[in-house]
């Protein structure tokens, strides 16, 4: 395998194979509290994907003097310092979007994906293969919080990123923004991606 | 069954099988339905009728093109589906917009039953879980109200049955007051107890026989109750649970009128108002979503009747008894944990040494 194929490979594999959300399940929480609109998802997965990214980095760099009995205690304290970059970033560029995200920002210290990413990958790995990796898992992430966000908001108030899209006559699905409406989409995204991969395993088979 | 013949098979227990199948409890249960449908269109109008047959074919057609899409044969011949459409639109609001109850027949079966294994799998009772979603996603069409008995029922649908599909229902309170009915507020005898100035008390006779708005099939209660009796009198349905339940629901609303009996309404009204009866004779019944053993029914029935009146008495909610059966499907597997019969020949002593 060519080392240009390698290195797609483990960028790819975050937004299909190994997609943290609808494969693995991780960060369940951010997932389903704050899709209730597509602008909330994208934000959180910027957000998610910069902390993961440079903490993956870090940590790869680090990865040789970082005593092994304390690594965990090492890695939460790096992916935090990143968490409150991001905290201060965004309450600089948008108020409104600070306040929608509330908690869940500074509760991207605790999301299982960066420190799964972290212990799983970048601690073992060269510094550019963490940075892809770290990239493809946050770009998967991303994108499963725009498929939320996106659905979300499309049935719960006929619009998308705020514009109307399903006209003025369309009844909202109140439902849909509510929390319950959260996991019936999760649900139904992990059917969709499921029955996929069933379908794209039979035809390896066959 | 056997493909061989003449050879002996030697089959694990039951061996002797009973007259009734899955099919012919599921066939009386729908001719019992079918009287409260009736009624239900002879005080509706067209807009009930319309609404029963757009969520049974709805929920027939789903459960068949699943059944086809999965690969295995349909499971319509059953009549189970059939029985969830007409539930299901029995608990609607009879000018309830065709495409949110379709969309609701569609959930009923593929959330509420499908994706658990279908028939006999269902952990709740499907109906209600898409009567559930509903209220959740149109809390506004879910409670708005028609009267009942109107005149020119039969010659017109209520404005917002026929809604276009995803469009907000037309408000009906401008054609309500066209209809020239008398003291008609747009609400339910419970409502009219739980939001009025002063609490309203529905004369009972007009809740036995039906005349007050409602849920389509809800309203009439001593017509649900015979058919109930029938389905009883045939042994298809555990009588414990209606009478747990409705005894239940009795005993609490009792002990609050006696504690004070201004602002908390009679046992009767209770007991004939709302959805409590169709919930007790059809909805809670359901065979799969409840225990087993006797002892577990009664305190299955008692806990939903307990549930429904503290929701109508004291929650926010005027009508209760949808999520307290919700609740008891839920506990009903720990129910039965719980209250398991002793194998017969056991001894309580073995048990501890087994």
């Amino acid at each position: 395998m060519s080392v240009q194929h390698e290195n797609m490979e483990i960028f790819l594999k975050g937004l299909w194979k190994d997609n943290p959300v609808f494969v693995m399940l991780l960060g369940m929480c951010p997932v389903l509290a704050v899709t209730n609109s597509l602008m909330n998802g994208i934000a959180m997965g910027l957000a998610s994907t910069f902390v993961l990214f440079s903490s993956s980095t870090l940590i790869s760099i680090l990865k040789n003097i970082i005593p092994k009995q304390v690594r965990i205690a090492t890695y939460i304290v790096i992916i935090a310092t990143f968490v409150t970059v991001v905290d201060y970033l965004i309450q600089a560029i948008s108020l409104d979007l600070y306040k929608a995200l509330g908690a869940f920002i500074q509760l991207i210290v605790v999301n299982c994906i960066i420190l799964g990413r972290a212990e799983a990958f970048a601690s073992k790995n060269s510094v550019s293969k963490s940075m892809l990796d770290a990239l493809g898992m946050g770009v998967g992430f991303t994108i499963a919080l725009c498929c939320l966000g996106g659905t979300r908001e499309l049935l719960g108030s006929g619009s998308l990123l705020g514009f109307s899209i399903l006209g003025e006559s369309y009844e909202p699905w109140a439902i849909m923004i509510l929390p319950p409406g959260g996991f019936f989409v999760l649900g139904a995204w992990l059917l969709l991606f499921a029955a996929l991969k069933e379908r794209k395993a039979k035809g390896e088979v066959a | 069954m056997s493909m061989r013949g003449n050879i002996m098979e030697l089959r694990t227990s039951p061996h002797l099988h009973g007259q009734k199948t899955v099919e012919s409890i599921m066939l009386n249960v729908v001719w019992a339905l079918l009287p409260v449908c009736a009624y239900s269109v002879y005080a509706f109008g067209l807009s009930a009728l319309a609404l029963i047959v757009t969520c049974t074919l709805v929920c027939l057609l789903t459960e068949h093109l699943a059944c086809k899409w999965s690969g295995k044969d349909t499971s319509i011949n059953d009549y189970s589906a059939i029985i969830t459409g007409i539930l299901l639109a029995l608990t609607l609001p009879p000018a309830f917009p065709l495409w949110m109850g379709a969309v609701g027949a569609f959930l009923s079966i593929t959330l509420g039953k499908l994706l658990f294994g279908g028939i006999g799998f269902n952990v709740f009772n499907p109906a209600l879980v898409a009567r559930a979603f509903l209220q959740a996603a149109f809390p506004v069409a879910i409670t708005t109200w028609t009267p009942a008995c109107y005149v020119g029922r039969f010659s017109g649908f209520a404005p917002s049955t026929l809604t276009f599909p995803f469009t907000t229902p037309r408000p009906v309170t401008d054609w309500v007051a066209g209809l020239g009915v008398d003291g008609f507020s747009g609400a339910t005898p419970l409502s009219l107890f739980k939001f009025g100035e002063t609490p309203v008390v529905t004369d009972t006779m007009a809740l036995i026989t039906g005349n007050v708005a409602g849920s389509a099939g809800e309203t009439s209660a001593i017509l649900i109750l015979l058919c109930g009796l029938y389905l009883i009198a045939r042994k298809m349905m555990e009588w414990r649970i209606p009478a747990a339940m409705l005894g239940m629901a009795v005993l609490t609303s009792g002990a609050f009128y006696l504690y004070d009996n201004v602002s908390y309404p009679s046992p009767v009204f209770v007991l004939f108002s709302g959805g409590l009866m169709l919930g007790a004779m059809f909805m809670a019944t359901d065979m799969v979503s409840s225990p087993v053993a006797p002892l577990g029914i009664w305190i299955y029935g008692a806990l939903i009747g307990f549930i429904t009146v503290i929701i109508r008495l004291l929650g926010g909610l005027p009508e209760g008894v949808m999520y307290a059966i919700l609740l008891g499907n839920a506990l009903s597997p720990l129910i039965d944990t719980f209250t398991q019969p002793r194998i017969y020949g056991a001894r309580k002593k073995a048990k501890a040494e087994g």
